[in-house]
């Protein structure tokens, strides 16, 4: 194995890990750090990857990637959390181990999944796809388990990563503008939800989404 | 007779080493702990002090004690005994190590334990059994990710003899297998939990409430007590034995090299310094956890090790590198 591919092969392992502790995190406050770092993986693979391969394309995305991910959208989250005043929110989460059980079974059969897809790549990335496929079904996972609106947009962001990692190593990235237009989506998504965290909370005095089940037109 | 002396010779050395070593390496982590706390610690030889003064006191054994609970604490030494020696420490090639792989390694550990939780019940104190359950509720979370830790490196060598796993890894040249790195995570984790460190147990503390392993000793006293405190120095030994070989093995002597002895020891005892320095600022900076959540804990663990046995799987034993075939650029 060439160092490039171990490399790829390290960070690939890194996002299942961060993906796993985003899963069992309890505090909103970990979570947003969590999510940073992988985006911070995700960067620093992308530059590996457009180093090996010399598409140039790879460098704007992983500088894309670093702002956004990294340093914007975190900055708005933390910003948020102050304001609506869950910085030390803990969440009770239900049974751990046995989410992480259903974890493991989500990324067995996501390795399982991508195996003919893997035969027909030819980048060099191609093994790492079935990592970004699971990272995508432990995000659904996350934003299956959280109750609360926080966890649940952060959950939602940490697939659109793993979507990311998955065009990255399947295809070598999505065209440029397509991920300029999905960066400025995830951007204003995080804002709207950011307005409507402050109507959830208004409406019912709490961030947990089951309230929204009660709603009825009168 | 030359010949039999220099087969056996870097396993009585590995054994000794490690018999005589275990207090040290526990007084030494005490000492660091110590040190990280601001206190000034009671030395790095407080083990064996403890030892000689408990071997110079009178036993006192309960009325209705059975047989088993004055053969517990040597069973569980020799378990420990023969647990070192299995692990390869200076020498990659030590007779005893061909005796038994890892699951059966594993096996071992647990009979030592069994005997423990047997014996913890046998007086019928309340608390014997609240640290024989504790102990047994732990156990039965962590044998199963221990044996998950094994597998990766087993898989990677393709035997589960630990002899040529460590030959195969230390052989190896340089390359990074993040498989190997989630295995260490899960192992270190599990050396806490089964080595009653902190954030599942913790070691000095005396509250019956909270405690797990000392609750199981509460009953021994004098020379028992002696013996168990050794095996539980060797315990801890063993798994930074295991961790050492099977994630840092560089340095150890190779098979029938036996020049490389005096410099595969000096390197086990760097390494064995330097884990134990990591062990006390671990213990350090984490926080003793409730004992409903010590399950979370090692189910952590588990899934770590899962993790590296399916990442092994999937990224490093799968298809040979594929020649770089670069697209157009869309």
């Amino acid at each position: 194995m060439t160092l490039t591919q171990q490399l790829i092969n390290l960070f690939a392992s890194l996002m299942l890990l961060i993906a796993f502790a985003m899963l069992s995190q309890r505090r909103v406050q970990s979570l947003i750090y969590l999510f940073a770092a992988q985006g911070a993986v995700l960067a620093l693979n992308t530059v590996v990857v457009a180093a090996h391969t010399g598409q140039k394309h790879l460098y704007f995305s992983a500088a894309l990637t670093l702002l956004m991910k990294v340093i914007l959208l975190p900055w708005i989250l933390h910003r948020l959390i102050r304001r609506l005043a869950i910085r030390w929110d803990v969440e009770t989460l239900i049974n751990i181990p046995t989410t992480m059980l259903v974890g493991i079974v989500l990324v067995v059969f996501a390795f399982n999944l991508t195996i003919p897809i893997v035969a027909l790549a030819g980048t060099i990335t191609r093994s790492t796809l079935g990592i970004a496929m699971g990272s995508v079904l432990l995000a659904f996972l996350m934003l299956i388990t959280r109750r609360k609106a926080v966890p649940q947009v952060i959950g939602f962001l940490a697939m659109e990563n793993g979507l990311f990692f998955a065009a990255t190593s399947a295809t070598y990235g999505m065209p440029m503008v397509v991920e300029l237009g999905i960066a400025l989506d995830v951007l204003v998504g995080t804002l709207i939800f950011g307005i409507f965290f402050f109507h959830i909370r208004e409406t019912f005095d709490s961030l947990d989404i089951h309230h929204l089940e009660r709603l009825k037109e009168r | 007779m030359n010949r039999f002396a220099l087969f056996w010779l870097p396993q009585l050395m590995a054994t000794a080493l490690a018999l005589a070593a275990a207090p040290l390496l526990m007084g030494w982590i005490n000492q660091c702990r110590a040190w990280l706390q601001n206190r000034s610690g009671a030395g790095v030889l407080r083990p064996y002090r403890v030892l000689r003064k408990l071997l110079h006191k009178d036993a006192v054994i309960a009325r209705r004690a059975s047989v088993l609970f004055r053969l517990a604490p040597y069973v569980q030494f020799g378990c420990m005994v023969l647990a070192v020696s299995i692990v390869p420490s200076i020498a990659t090639d030590v007779p005893l190590s061909r005796a038994a792989d890892v699951i059966a390694l594993v096996g071992l550990l647990a009979l030592a334990r069994v005997f423990m939780a047997l014996a913890a019940m046998d007086v019928g104190t309340a608390f014997g059994s609240l640290g024989a359950r504790r102990e047994m509720l732990l156990a039965a979370l962590a044998e199963p990710a221990l044996l998950m830790v094994f597998f990766t490196p087993a898989l990677m060598s393709g035997s589960t003899a630990l002899g040529t796993i460590v030959a195969d890894i230390a052989e190896a040249h340089f390359s990074i297998y993040p498989s190997l790195a989630f295995a260490a995570a899960a192992f270190v984790m599990v050396l806490l939990a089964e080595n009653a460190r902190i954030p599942i147990d913790n070691p000095a503390t005396h509250l019956e409430l909270t405690m797990i392993h000392e609750a199981m000793t509460l009953e021994y006293s004098a020379r028992h007590l002696a013996v168990i405190e050794l095996a539980h120095a060797l315990k801890l030994m063993v798994y930074f034995l295991i961790g050492i070989a099977l994630f840092v093995p560089y340095g150890i002597a190779a098979a029938g090299d036996w020049h490389a002895l005096p410099l595969a020891t000096l390197a086990l005892a760097v390494k064995l310094i330097a884990a134990g320095a990591g062990l006390a600022v671990l213990e350090t900076v984490s926080a003793k956890v409730r004992i409903f959540r010590a399950p979370e804990f090692l189910a952590t663990a588990f899934l770590l090790a899962v993790l590296g046995m399916l990442i092994h799987f999937h990224l490093e034993s799968a298809l040979p590198a594929p020649e770089v075939r670069i697209e157009s650029a869309p």
